[in-house]
């Protein structure tokens, strides 16, 4: 099942031209770039692994791309994704997340549908596969 | 199948040339001709070359050298244009002189120089020595070299007295370590930064014979000589006539002296003793004021005299940093 987590993700997977033309972006508008990965998509899953350090200093998308390689390198198999993280005050939050590696073979989920407390229903969702 | 046949088509413009409400403007494809007078201005390299020339006193030979790669890159560029050439020209340079002869103000220009001309994309110069590329323990060094690089892609990377990357007397040295991630990189990503070494002629030349690697990755070899003393004048006046202090006659007569005297003794910086020399007049002029009357007018707040000049410890003989000349008296 194709993850849809993110900007971006509801359109065809973009091509490293079109990161680097966000990365541009990002740093234009002088926010930290980061790169995470992670095996486990689970929309509840919303700390993934760092790779390096956020990057607060960049002039040019040519820093982070090669961060990227190195990461796709390591984690080729895994779900990456670039964070662009605003540091000024008030804001200090991610602004924009978008995958940019995923592995050959997506997981699925299953929903569980469970009563409890008489008519009550609880769903619950697990990564399978 | 569709015709092809010709005749209702309307006349061909010149290939590769569209006229737009701009103007003729060149596409991609290959132009005729260009104007090489007209890039130059266009550009904007005539104007940092304008800069480099109004801004630095002396330094004829550095300008000229770099009047040479202006030109050649601008003809590089048009032969890329045109198609007759692909590869990026090698870029690195290595700066040597003297300190306080104007390597890293003319490094920011360089950077300048090569971004107008669209060799770097962002053109921001990062200076770095070797205390930011090397670290202190076994794997401390490639991540610390790397963050260096990543912040001088696309643009310019200033290393200063690179010839400390390499200390021959310890094999384990880490040094070599940022040496071969450097070498890497400025083969690699030549269209994506500009690598200048900078440092003292003497080392520079036994540190590029111990590493023919970057020897012959760098094509531009750029000496700077170091100022004569009636360059130093100018270049005393022009540094305080920016802070917006003027030296009256005594002063002029006491700093030539004093450029003189300063350059026969050790730890002599061009330019930057000078700056030096200058802040310590400024500090004493402050103190002569502040001890004596207690009205002044704008002339003199802004007035450095002979007094202020002639106090300094380099007409009395100059500094004794070891304390050798101390033993010699009797």
């Amino acid at each position: 099942m194709r993850i849809t987590q993110g900007c971006f993700s509801f359109l065809p997977d973009l091509t490293d031209e079109q990161i680097r033309d966000q990365v541009e972006y990002i740093l234009s508008r002088e926010w930290a770039v980061g790169i995470e990965f992670t095996d486990e998509p689970h929309p509840r899953n919303t700390y993934w692994e760092m790779w390096g350090h956020p990057m607060f200093d960049l002039k040019d998308a040519k820093g982070a791309m090669m961060e990227l390689d190195e990461c796709r390198k390591a984690h080729g198999d895994a779900y990456i994704r670039i964070n662009a993280f605003d540091s000024t005050r008030g804001w200090e939050t991610v602004m924009m997340s978008f995958i940019v590696n995923r592995p050959s073979r997506e997981p699925t989920f299953r929903s569980w549908r469970q009563e409890v407390d008489g008519r009550s229903i609880r769903y619950t969702h697990e990564m399978v596969g | 199948m569709t015709s092809r046949a010709g005749g209702c088509l309307p006349p061909a413009p010149p290939e590769g040339i569209f006229e737009t409400e701009k103007g003729w403007v060149m596409d991609d494809a290959a132009p005729v001709t260009v104007d090489l007078k007209a890039e130059y201005e266009s550009s904007g390299v005539r104007e940092i070359l304008d800069e480099l020339d109004r801004e630095l006193i002396g330094l004829a030979p550095v300008k000229e050298r770099i009047r040479e790669t202006a030109a050649l890159l601008l003809v590089d560029r048009a032969r890329r244009q045109m198609g007759l050439a692909h590869e990026t020209p090698t870029l690195h340079m290595s700066f040597t002189g003297n300190p306080g002869t104007g390597k890293t103000t003319v490094a920011l220009k360089m950077a300048g120089l090569l971004h107008r001309l669209g060799y770097v994309r962002k053109g921001h110069l990062v200076s770095v020595t070797r205390d930011d590329l090397v670290g202190q323990y076994i794997g401390h060094t490639a991540p610390k070299t790397k963050e260096v690089l990543k912040k001088a892609m696309g643009g310019v990377l200033f290393i200063d007295e690179a010839y400390y990357l390499y200390k021959p007397d310890n094999e384990r040295d880490y040094g070599q370590e940022a040496i071969e991630i450097l070498l890497q990189v400025m083969e690699n990503n030549r269209d994506d930064l500009v690598v200048i070494m900078a440092g003292y002629a003497d080392r520079m030349d036994r540190f590029f014979a111990a590493n023919p690697g970057f020897r012959s990755r760098i094509a531009h070899h750029i000496e700077f000589p170091d100022y004569s003393d009636e360059e130093l004048e100018r270049i005393s006046a022009a540094m305080l006539a920016g802070q917006g202090y003027v030296m009256d006659a005594g002063g002029r007569t006491a700093m030539t002296e004093y450029v003189r005297l300063r350059r026969e003794q050790p730890h002599f910086a061009n330019a930057r003793s000078i700056r030096n020399a200058l802040d310590r007049a400024r500090l004493r002029q402050a103190n002569r004021l502040f001890s004596g009357a207690g009205v002044v007018d704008a002339k003199t707040l802004s007035t450095i005299t002979e007094a202020d000049i002639r106090a300094s410890r380099v007409f009395s003989g100059g500094l004794d940093i070891d304390g050798s000349r101390r033993k010699d008296l009797p």
